[in-house]
Parts: C-alpha cells; sequence; structure tokens
C-alpha cells in the first residue's frame, strides 16, 4: 500500500525504520519540513494527517501506509499562498524561517481542533465552545517552538487568520 | 536504531501471537518507543503496531466507560462523556505533552511511556540500572530536581512521566490485559511498580501481554475532580509535581475524597494516607496541608528535589480549596 502525499500516491521505504520525516525529506525531496531536534520536542517536523497535526520525526513512515500525509508544499493554491503563508509575512511571524513550516501546519490542525470543540490546558469550561484567545493560541501552539522570538507575529498571524476563519 | 522487523496486527489475538516471539515490543503512535529506539535505548527485533486495534470509548453496564488501549490521547481528552463525569482525566491529559504528540500517543501507550530521567537516556556518559541493570545510577547523586522523593530505592529514583496516569490512580480505573494465558484485569494502582532491586521493570505486564482496554468505574464524585500540573515552564514540559483529586462535601466536612501525585514517585502515587485522614474531616486548607504533609511524611527528598513534599502540599491545598469553593471542574 502506498502513502498519499499532499494528494499524489509514493511508495512507503523499504526500511522500517525511516522515519516519516526523513521519507518526506531524503526519498521525496519535500524539505519544506524540517528536521529541528528530531525527538519530538520542537515542532518544526509538524505536518497533517488526515487534517490531524503530528510529528513526524516520530512517525514511522510504515504506520503512515494508506493514510494522507499534507506538507507545507501542499497548501498553496493554484491562486497563491496559502491564508495564513500570506498572513505570517505580514505578521513577521518569522525570522529565520526554520519553524515556520511546521508553525502553519501546526495551526491549520489546531484551528480545526478548536472548530470541533477540543478544549486545551487554558480552558476554564471543558464543555463550552473555544474562543481562540491569545491564551488559548498561545497554549495550542506551545508544540512549536521558535527560537528567533517569533512568537508574538505568529500568534498575531493564527488569530487573523484561520482563527478568525472558522469562528466567523 | 537497530534493524527491526515490522508488522501490523488486525485484531488482539494476531498482536498476541506475533508478539509472543523474543524482543519484540508492541507499537502504538511511537511518540516515546521511537525516540528510545533512535537513542539505542530500546532495541526490539520486532514491532506489532497495534494501532489498528480497538480505539472504541464505550459505556459499560456498570455506568462507567471503557477505552479501547487504541484510543489517541486527543480523542479521549475531548470525549463528552469524560469531559463531564471525569474532568480530571480531560485535563490530566490536556497537560501532558503537546497537541501532535496527543494526536499520536495511545492510551496504552501512555501507561507505557518510561521514565524521562536524563541519565536513563543519557547511552554514552551515564550509568542507569533501568537501561543496564546491575550498573549504578547516577542519577542518585546528580542532577535530580525531576526525581523521586517516595517509594525510591538505593537502585533507582527515576519517576513516572505521565499525567493521565495519575488521573486514572484517582479513578481507581481498571487495566485489561491479554496475554498468552487468557485476559485478565489489574487495578491501575498495581500495573505500575516501585523501582526495588528491578528498576528495569516498570509494570507487571509479562513478556508478550498486551493492554487491550482501561475500565473506568462509575464514580458520581469525579464529577467534581480537577487535575493540576506545577512544571518549569507554562505548557509542553514535564511535572514537578501534580495532583488530581475529586472531593465530595457532606455538609462543611469532607464525605469523599479522591487524591493522586504525579512527579513523586515510580509509580503514579495514589495518596490513600492523605485519603483516610481528610474523610470526615473539616475541608479547610489547614486540613489539606495536614494531609499532605502526613502522606509525604516518609518523604526522601535529594540533593535537587527537597522542594517537592512542601510543593506537594500547597498544590493539593489549592486544588481541594478550589474544588470546594466550585471554581473548577
Amino acid at each position: 500500500m502506498s502513502l498519499i502525499v499532499n494528494g499524489e500516491a509514493v511508495a512507503p521505504p523499504s526500511d522500517p525504520r525511516v522515519s516519516l520525516l526523513d521519507h518526506l525529506r531524503e526519498a521525496l525531496h519535500l524539505t519544506g519540513t524540517k528536521k529541528g531536534c528530531n525527538q519530538g520536542a520542537c515542532g518544526a517536523c509538524t505536518v497533517l494527517v488526515d487534517g490531524e497535526r503530528i510529528l513526524s520525526c516520530l512517525a514511522l513512515a510504515v504506520q503512515y501506509e494508506g493514510r494522507s500525509v499534507t506538507t507545507i508544499e501542499g497548501l498553496a493554491g493554484e491562486d497563491g499562498l496559502h491564508p495564513l503563508q500570506q498572513a505570517f509575512i505580514e505578521h513577521d511571524g518569522f525570522q529565520c524561517g526554520y519553524c515556520t513550516p511546521g508553525q502553519i501546519c501546526s495551526a491549520i490542525g489546531m484551528a480545526a481542533e478548536a472548530g470541533r470543540g477540543v478544549p486545551s490546558h487554558v480552558s476554564a469550561d471543558l464543555g463550552a465552545p473555544v474562543a481562540l484567545t491569545r491564551e488559548e493560541v498561545q497554549e495550542r501552539m506551545s508544540g512549536n517552538l521558535c527560537r528567533c522570538g517569533a512568537h508574538n507575529g505568529i500568534v498575531d498571524a493564527i488569530r487573523a487568520t484561520v482563527a478568525a476563519e472558522w469562528a466567523a | 536504531m537497530t534493524p527491526f522487523t515490522y508488522a501490523r496486527a488486525g485484531d488482539a489475538d494476531e498482536a498476541l501471537r506475533l508478539g509472543a516471539a523474543s524482543a519484540t515490543a508492541y507499537l502504538g503512535g511511537g511518540t516515546n518507543l521511537v525516540d528510545l529506539m533512535r537513542e539505542t535505548v530500546a532495541r526490539p527485533e520486532a514491532l506489532v503496531d497495534v494501532t489498528g486495534l480497538s480505539a472504541a470509548i464505550e459505556e459499560t453496564d456498570g455506568g462507567g466507560l471503557r477505552i479501547g488501549a487504541a484510543a489517541r490521547n486527543t480523542a479521549l481528552a475531548e470525549h463528552r462523556a469524560v469531559r463531564e463525569r471525569y474532568p480530571m482525566l480531560s485535563r490530566a491529559v490536556l497537560a501532558g505533552a503537546s497537541a501532535q504528540i496527543r494526536n499520536m500517543a495511545t492510551v496504552g501507550g501512555n501507561l507505557l511511556q518510561r521514565t524521562r530521567c536524563t541519565y536513563f537516556y543519557d547511552t554514552d556518559g551515564s550509568r542507569c540500572n533501568k537501561r543496564s541493570p546491575g550498573e549504578g545510577c547516577d542519577a542518585r547523586d546528580g542532577f535530580n530536581r525531576i526525581h523521586a522523593v517516595l517509594g525510591a530505592s538505593e537502585a533507582c529514583v527515576a519517576t513516572h512521566p505521565s499525567d493521565m496516569c495519575v488521573a486514572l490512580v484517582a479513578l481507581d480505573a481498571q487495566v485489561h490485559v491479554a496475554g498468552a494465558g487468557g485476559e485478565r484485569t489489574v487495578p491501575i494502582a498495581d500495573f505500575h511498580r516501585l523501582p526495588g532491586d528491578s528498576p528495569d521493570r516498570d509494570t507487571i505486564l509479562a513478556p508478550g501481554e498486551l493492554i487491550t482496554a482501561i475500565e473506568l468505574p462509575a464514580l458520581p464524585l469525579a464529577a467534581r475532580s480537577t487535575y493540576r500540573k506545577v512544571r518549569d515552564r507554562a505548557s509542553y514540559a514535564f511535572a514537578l509535581i501534580s495532583v488530581a483529586a475529586a472531593i465530595e462535601l457532606d455538609g462543611d466536612r469532607v464525605g469523599d475524597v479522591r487524591v493522586a501525585f504525579g512527579g513523586v514517585a515510580h509509580k503514579p502515587w495514589r495518596a490513600l494516607k492523605a485519603e483516610a485522614a481528610l474523610r470526615g474531616g473539616p475541608a479547610t486548607a489547614e486540613a489539606f496541608h495536614a494531609a499532605a504533609a502526613l502522606e509525604f511524611a516518609d518523604a526522601a527528598p535529594l540533593r535537587h528535589n527537597a522542594f517537592k513534599p512542601a510543593l506537594a502540599g500547597r498544590t493539593l491545598a489549592a486544588v481541594l480549596g478550589e474544588l470546594v469553593k466550585g471554581e473548577a471542574a
């Protein structure tokens, strides 16, 4: 069985040791997804699998056969950048850019979680619809580190686009 | 990573058949095991992927919930019945790791997390009895801020890292286990071990045994419960101290209460002494502090973690105080 990456069927690695991250970067040459810590501590390798954000460094590629993987390369449409990509530019959501693909994939997954009512550690009421306040976005994005310190711009970009999109 | 074979199990019987071979590990979301394999702390020769097994969260005849071991952490935390009837469990899961990791990690795998003791991970430079039995422990006289103050041994001062398990132990959950000899049910409080002379064994699971489900009993008291985690940063860090607690008042006295601590021992720590001291007594801050002091009377702090008993007492008093006032749920 194959994996679906950005809409295209691709063969899984023959060696089960290969992570989804290395398979994307080394076999498929999709180098947008970044290898930061390679141990699940930084979030730079975040991709979407069937719409859910995961860490591709801790994922064995063979485990994801038959699943649909979306990377940063799969987000832009024919008419230009994904709105969140554009917002990262407008809100200074990055400096060096290394964490950016992971931040953007993570934020898209985060918005879907919030939209279906998944609470967070800072939600006062576990049963209430989620309001993506600044504090909520910060907590929900805590798995994505930015060592340049662009977090304020990142939160702004997210709140201006994906957070506003489903709340509207 | 050392080479291994990979197979996906279609059901529990197939998993058990594949898992019977020596040096085989069951693979859930991989969020801990893949990391341990990359560091060569774990070196299985075969992986059996059990993420295709039951992930259902279902009502039981007794009014509780049965959670398939392959349920993802996010699925557990967001489940309506868990949020309403066992809020401490939702909160404990949401306090752990990051959203990406919670989306991957399974409930069964959460129980089988290895310690985050840095010496356990340091294969090149440190001695560790959990990783290499008999080698010695560099944590005991090393940097041991995150280490155990209760139930530790000469051989090991590691703590269990799970948040979820702290809530499960407070809720009297049962672990359903399947093996070659059939199925058995183990109270979660007996599932994890204290280190003793064999810290390489975290749990009572026999080789080849598989966690199939976690069962929560009906526990009306748990509707007023919560989980608080104290850590070195606001999010995405392991606990220094955590508390899972539920309380039911009888007038202005404590009717019933459940308390468990995380970050203090080799296993999630059910505070039976504190609970006994609280039942029937006044629901006051003084009583909450006294109960914690009793629980930690035998604490054996190390060089860098002597703050833990006092922090545990303050955290317990804060949590029970909030619950009594109805501020938390």
